[in-house]
């Protein structure tokens, strides 16, 4: 039996409040599957940083036992050396041996600190938990699915949200409890700038419809002309291949692929993306995939349900347009 | 300032691999392989600090068969003084990577690490957090600009929401992101130099390292396979499939 800790990771809201991020729910699904083949051990939430009091108090009716919180001005800045060590003391608290988290880039960054102070082996990415306590997650680029064990005491999970529903937050009754003692923590630098890149739209990970840009959309104005009015009418997040990213016609952390996001939403429209294997990488298990390129030999077009070969400029707004008709 | 940059050898991203028909092993038989994407990243972003005058050497460091040579050699060829060969034929984690790499950092003195944020074959990103954590290092993991002053590191770090910079103490370890730099081409000149630049060959035992695994590969198998798709003809007959058949709209 384990005893399981997710730390989750903390979203702001528009209005300025905060809540759990849409991909921690997905990870404390995963962490329930995974104590569900130790046994049954009990899986707990940490939400550390600012805002982690008001999005511990939204999670009352969550389905984990207890939901912790951690709140000090030591960790208003997430840094990995100083979250690492409050994820470890929460741990010993609670007893626990194992850690869940999103592969989100702080869970990225912040479970391997965690698992070298605790010795832990960690299985990076899943996208399954098999029914004997091993661990789907793919590798080379999704072309190998590997089921790998962690043969250490502790252990350390990280997510990969597309592929675990969100855990439910009502129906629950979780416990909401204060952190209290951490002991001391290191600082090892500080975080000197921050540039958002603020977005209504829903989180690109999770999300249920996302269409996608590639390079053929040739500039960020023309983002902006042709594939966020569509993005804006389907509701969807807005994605691009590492061309565009690259050419500078979307930010960073739009980038859908190998090395940055893996979504697999119900819908991905890739437009103008020609499909190279590291994209493919990140889009190949959405549900139904368009595919708008003028090129009838673009890679793209092998794994797209629906494959329209047309000229993006013509193609999208009418697209955008016969959509908003459907919907009314 | 001495930069030490792990390499890994790793199969070529434009090969597809096989899965062995036991689902233990990947095929290698006749594969390419290269350095890690991401490494060579590395390789230049430490060449462009000694060529700024920051660093004053930039050592190399691969663990794997006697062929994982091929990679030293080719970050050497790019321009890194000398390379460390710590030969190892078994199967690696990131986990005993990362203390195979702590014990070779201890040996010298490396103020800063600069190592790919993850490799292309597991695509595990842990190694550099890891090894910082292992060092009692501070760590920027996923790094779009690196400049070093006064003792300290700023990264400027790619992370869900935009772009974060951070000034970190050295000594340090960076995992660099894709767009850190573009690596340079190895010259031929590059290619002839660095068939005379030093390696020193170690083992795990010289390392007091042993080569025990945290994480244990059982199955490999391959992804399920995508149903064949089909062209549309136009805008109006895509938004009838997506109502009436796939019933997303």
């Amino acid at each position: 039996m384990s005893t399981i800790v997710v730390v989750g990771d903390i979203a702001s809201q528009p209005d300025g409040s905060t809540m759990i991020s849409k991909s921690s729910l997905c990870a404390i699904q995963a962490a329930g599957e995974f104590a569900a083949t130790t046994g049954g051990g009990a899986v707990h939430l940490l939400l550390i940083g600012q805002g982690a009091h008001s999005a511990a108090a939204r999670l009352s009716g969550s389905t984990v036992a207890k939901v912790y919180w951690y709140d000090a001005p030591a960790v208003a800045r997430y840094r990995a050396p100083t979250y690492a060590s409050v994820v470890v003391a929460a741990m010993k608290q609670i007893g626990a041996d194992t850690l869940f988290c999103g592969a989100s880039s702080t869970g990225k960054d912040l479970a391997p600190c965690v698992a070298a102070l605790l010795d832990a082996g960690q299985a990076s990415d899943i996208i399954g938990v098999n029914p004997d306590g091993t661990l789907r997650r793919p590798m080379y680029a999704g072309d190998v699915i590997a089921d790998v064990e962690i043969t250490t005491a502790a252990k350390v999970v990280t997510v990969r949200a597309s592929a675990f529903a969100p855990a439910p937050t009502s129906g629950g009754a979780a416990l909401v409890e204060e952190l209290l003692s951490v002991g001391e923590l290191p600082e090892r630098g500080e975080v000197v700038g921050y540039e958002l890149s603020a977005s209504e739209r829903p989180e690109l990970s999770s999300a249920a419809v996302v269409v996608s840009g590639g390079r053929a959309v040739g500039s960020a104005e023309n983002f902006e002309k042709v594939i966020y009015p569509l993005a804006d009418v389907l509701g969807a997040a807005v994605g691009a291949s590492r061309a565009a990213v690259d050419s500078g016609y979307a930010p960073n952390d739009w980038q859908v692929g190998q090395t940055g996001k893996v979504v697999a939403p119900q819908l991905y429209v890739a437009v103008g993306i020609s499909g190279a294997i590291q994209h493919l990488a990140g889009m190949k298990d959405s549900k139904v995939i368009v595919a708008i390129n003028k090129d009838p030999e673009a890679p793209i077009f092998e794994v797209a349900t629906y494959g329209l070969v047309a000229d993006l400029f013509e193609a999208t707004p009418a697209l955008t347009t016969a959509i908003q008709g459907v919907k009314g | 300032m001495k930069i030490l940059v792990p390499i890994k050898r790793v199969p070529d991203y434009a090969v597809k691999v096989k899965v062995a028909a036991d689902g233990s092993r990947i095929e290698t038989d006749g594969i390419k392989w290269i350095a890690n994407p991401f490494d060579e990243i590395a390789v230049e972003e430490a060449l462009r600090l000694k060529e700024a005058g920051v660093a004053t050497e930039v050592v190399v460091v691969t663990i794997g068969p006697e062929a994982a040579e091929q990679q030293l050699r080719y970050g050497m060829a790019m321009g890194a003084d000398s390379g460390l060969h710590v030969v190892f034929n078994d199967e690696l984690d990131s986990d005993l990577a990362s203390r195979v790499l702590a014990a070779v950092a201890s040996r010298g003195d490396y103020p800063l690490i600069i190592l790919g944020k993850q490799s292309i074959d597991s695509d595990a990103n842990q190694t550099g957090q890891l090894l910082a954590m292992r060092l009692n290092r501070s760590i920027a993991t996923f790094a779009s600009r690196l400049t070093v002053e006064g003792g300290a590191a700023v990264v400027t770090r790619e992370v869900d929401g935009g772009l974060e910079t951070v000034r970190i103490p050295l000594p340090a370890v960076v995992t660099t992101d894709l767009r850190l730099n573009e690596p340079r081409y190895a010259s031929l000149p590059g290619i002839m130099k660095a068939k005379k630049k030093p390696v020193e060959q170690l083992t795990l035992e010289q390392l007091s390292v042993s080569p025990t695994t945290a994480v244990r590969i059982r199955r490999l198998s391959l992804p399920p396979k995508r149903g064949a798709g089909r062209k549309v003809a136009d805008v109006a007959e895509l938004v009838r499939v997506l109502q009436e058949e796939a019933k997303v709209l």
